[in-house]
């Protein structure tokens, strides 16, 4: 893992990307701190990280485009696969990587509280829980988009849907509201959802038996909870898309709560998708 | 030692390797020969572990590739096609990554690479980034990479593809150099060089491996026919019925155009009767100024087998299974055999297609 982990953070800086990367996360940084801690006086820092929490959405598309998406394009993927390696060795390898970037601002903006104390009262407790926060989002962020680098050879094609899925994210409280609650509604959305498994399924596995065996239990379970307790199943969809929206729990840390089950999402995220990918990468075998 | 068996891939419902089994022995240098698209790289690929097979066994050194991948790789160095270099990395710092992540340790790198940089003659260029490297320098950063950490089984594909005949040659030098050492395969379409570098030679062909021996072995059994010059002085007719005599001549033909009073005999026989046809033309008082084996080529014998599976390709009549001919296992009659059965074939469907 360490060869494949220097090779990749070396990467970051031996082009622009990581300098440009880390020059753009400063400046916005920079810009709030000044704008709420040096005109406004406030010394609550922890609003600058929750502001600047979009810049997320670009950075971490263009900080994870390249990971797997140029391998594959150069060919490089080639000696990876024949170097004695562990697929989790290069994802770990690439993830960690590419989380030392994520970090560097977070430790230099680190240091701005420590400054700012000395001219007012800073809460250390909510600044560092909301930086904590702020490299743990980065941190789920960049598993998901490193997860969509795979699925392309193409570095640009990587980085729009990366973008796009954060900012579906992003958005993701607003656009619940509009997602039908009703029985009826949350029925159909969910045998919806049971097919489109299936396909998956099917696609992944190349086994219609199968397919077909986890589809029929699916349903059959949704049909058992339609009819023993339906209230679970109404405006259920919504529900789950608010408990994964990875932004908006993020604002909770910042007003204060650091709560247990934000943490768990995004540590649950991380793990979810690293094991996608190697998941992805081993299966690429078969391509 | 390698040992390839029943090995399957299938991309959708095209049989990229069709059931192949062989066997790689330490210290020799083996050639994959094959026209585009016959399966060689996708076995290679498959030997060291960057494809998975539809079905089948590699064994690395009694390591299964599919279930103790890393040991496995271990003893393997690998040159794809195209070499998978950094373009952004120097020639220095792309070996200590590969020489990492193969395992090396720091004291170990640095005796490693400048011997392999030796090797293959990239110690100028160590510290130049690879993107402003010419595309025969690029090839040797790969080969350096595959041979770094010495490992058992060095696997090349066409590692000379795309270079100047002076690299060509350079690199042709350097595997042999490398086949003292190590297992070396390669897989190439050009005869030349098989026949040149490597001891024993595998010929692929619609995923199927259509014949394998060293190139010695192939040509005199593939071979039905041995031809001899003779150039004689004197009745050159006289000549010819004394030859035709012998059992083991098949065609005597006469090649009189030369003005000096020689004629030239072109001999058709089974075998190298040489001998045979010195004691007649002695026998009967024949000068001979000269006589001459003409061998066939491996490109006629490349030709010869692989042609079957052209016909299967152009739709022509339907051919019995490829018989894999491996002298190995059983000389002789299934040699003559194969090559009965590709002479027969190959004229029936000549003459059918005619027909149409």
């Amino acid at each position: 893992m360490g060869a494949v982990f220097k090779k990749e953070l070396r990467g970051y800086f031996t082009g622009f990307t990581g300098y440009i990367l880390l020059a753009v996360m400063l400046v916005m940084m920079g810009i709030y701190t000044m704008i709420y801690c040096l005109s406004y006086q406030y010394s609550a820092f922890e609003f600058v990280y929750g502001n600047t929490v979009f810049v997320l959405m670009l950075f971490v598309p263009i900080l994870t485009m390249r990971m797997f998406a140029e391998e594959k394009k150069q060919g490089t993927d080639r000696l990876l696969y024949s170097l004695p390696l562990k697929m989790s060795e290069i994802v770990l390898g690439k993830y960690f990587a590419s989380l030392v970037v994520l970090g560097i601002p977070c430790f230099f903006t680190g240091i701005y509280p420590l400054i700012l104390s000395r001219f007012g009262n800073v809460n250390f407790r909510l600044v560092y829980a909301a930086m904590l926060g702020f490299f743990l989002l980065g941190a789920a962020l960049t598993a998901v988009c490193m997860f969509i680098s795979l699925l392309t050879e193409n570095q640009i094609i990587a980085a729009i849907i990366s973008f796009a899925v954060l900012l579906l994210n992003y958005f993701m409280n607003n656009l619940t509201n509009y997602i039908p609650s009703t029985l009826f509604a949350s029925t159909v959305i969910l045998v919806l959802l049971v097919i489109v498994v299936g396909l998956i399924v099917w696609a992944v596995t190349k086994n219609a038996v199968l397919a077909d065996i986890v589809s029929i239990v699916l349903l059959l379970v949704l049909i058992a909870i339609r009819l023993i307790k339906a209230e679970l199943i109404q405006g259920i969809l919504p529900k789950i898309l608010n408990k994964i929206e990875l932004f908006e729990q993020y604002f909770n840390i910042v007003y204060g709560s650091l709560d247990i089950s934000t943490i768990a999402l995004y540590l649950s995220t991380i793990i979810l998708f690293c094991v996608l990918s190697v998941q992805v990468l081993e299966r690429r075998r078969w391509a | 030692m390698i040992e390839v068996q029943n090995l399957t891939r299938k991309y959708g419902n095209h049989t990229a390797v069709d059931s192949i089994s062989f066997k790689i022995e330490d210290g020799r240098i083996y050639g994959f020969l094959g026209p585009n698209g016959a399966g060689k790289s996708t076995t290679m690929n498959i030997i060291t572990g960057c494809l998975a097979a539809t079905s089948g066994t590699v064994t690395v050194n009694g390591c299964d590739i599919f279930e103790e991948p890393v040991k496995a790789k271990k003893c393997i160095g690998y040159l794809p096609e195209i070499p998978p270099l950094y373009p952004d990395m120097t020639p220095l710092e792309y070996l200590r990554f590969v020489g990492r992540a193969k395992g090396m340790k720091k004291a170990e790198l640095n005796e490693a690479i400048p011997t392999v940089m030796a090797k293959t003659g990239i110690s100028d260029v160590a510290n130049k980034l690879i993107k402003s490297l010419s595309k025969g320098y690029k090839q040797r950063v790969g080969i350096a990479q595959a041979i770094l950490g010495n490992p058992h089984v060095v696997i090349l594909d066409e590692p000379t593809v795309g270079l100047d005949p002076k690299q060509i040659v350079e690199i042709r030098n350097l595997i042999k150099e490398l086949g003292e050492n190590h297992t070396v395969i390669l897989s190439s379409h050009i005869l030349p060089e098989v026949s040149e570098v490597c001891d024993e030679i595998i010929i692929i062909s619609n995923g199927e491996i259509v014949a394998s021996d060293t190139a010695e072995n192939l040509i005199s059994h593939f071979n039905p026919s041995t031809v001899t010059e003779v150039v004689i002085k004197g009745d050159a007719d006289s000549a010819a019925n004394a030859v035709a005599q012998l059992d083991e001549v098949k065609e005597v033909e006469i090649d009189d155009g030369a003005t000096d009073g020689t004629a030239k005999l072109v001999i058709t026989s089974g075998d190298d009767i040489r001998e045979k046809l010195a004691e007649v033309f002695m026998n009967n008082g024949i000068l001979v100024i000269s006589m001459n084996l003409s061998k066939a080529s491996l490109e006629d014998i490349f030709l010869e087998v692989t042609s079957e599976n052209l016909h299967m390709l152009t739709g022509g009549a339907p051919v019995q299974e490829t018989p894999a001919y491996n002298v190995a296992e059983d000389a002789g009659n299934a040699v003559d055999e194969t090559n009965d059965n590709i002479v027969d074939e190959t004229n029936n469907n000549s003459s059918e297609e005619a027909d149409e």
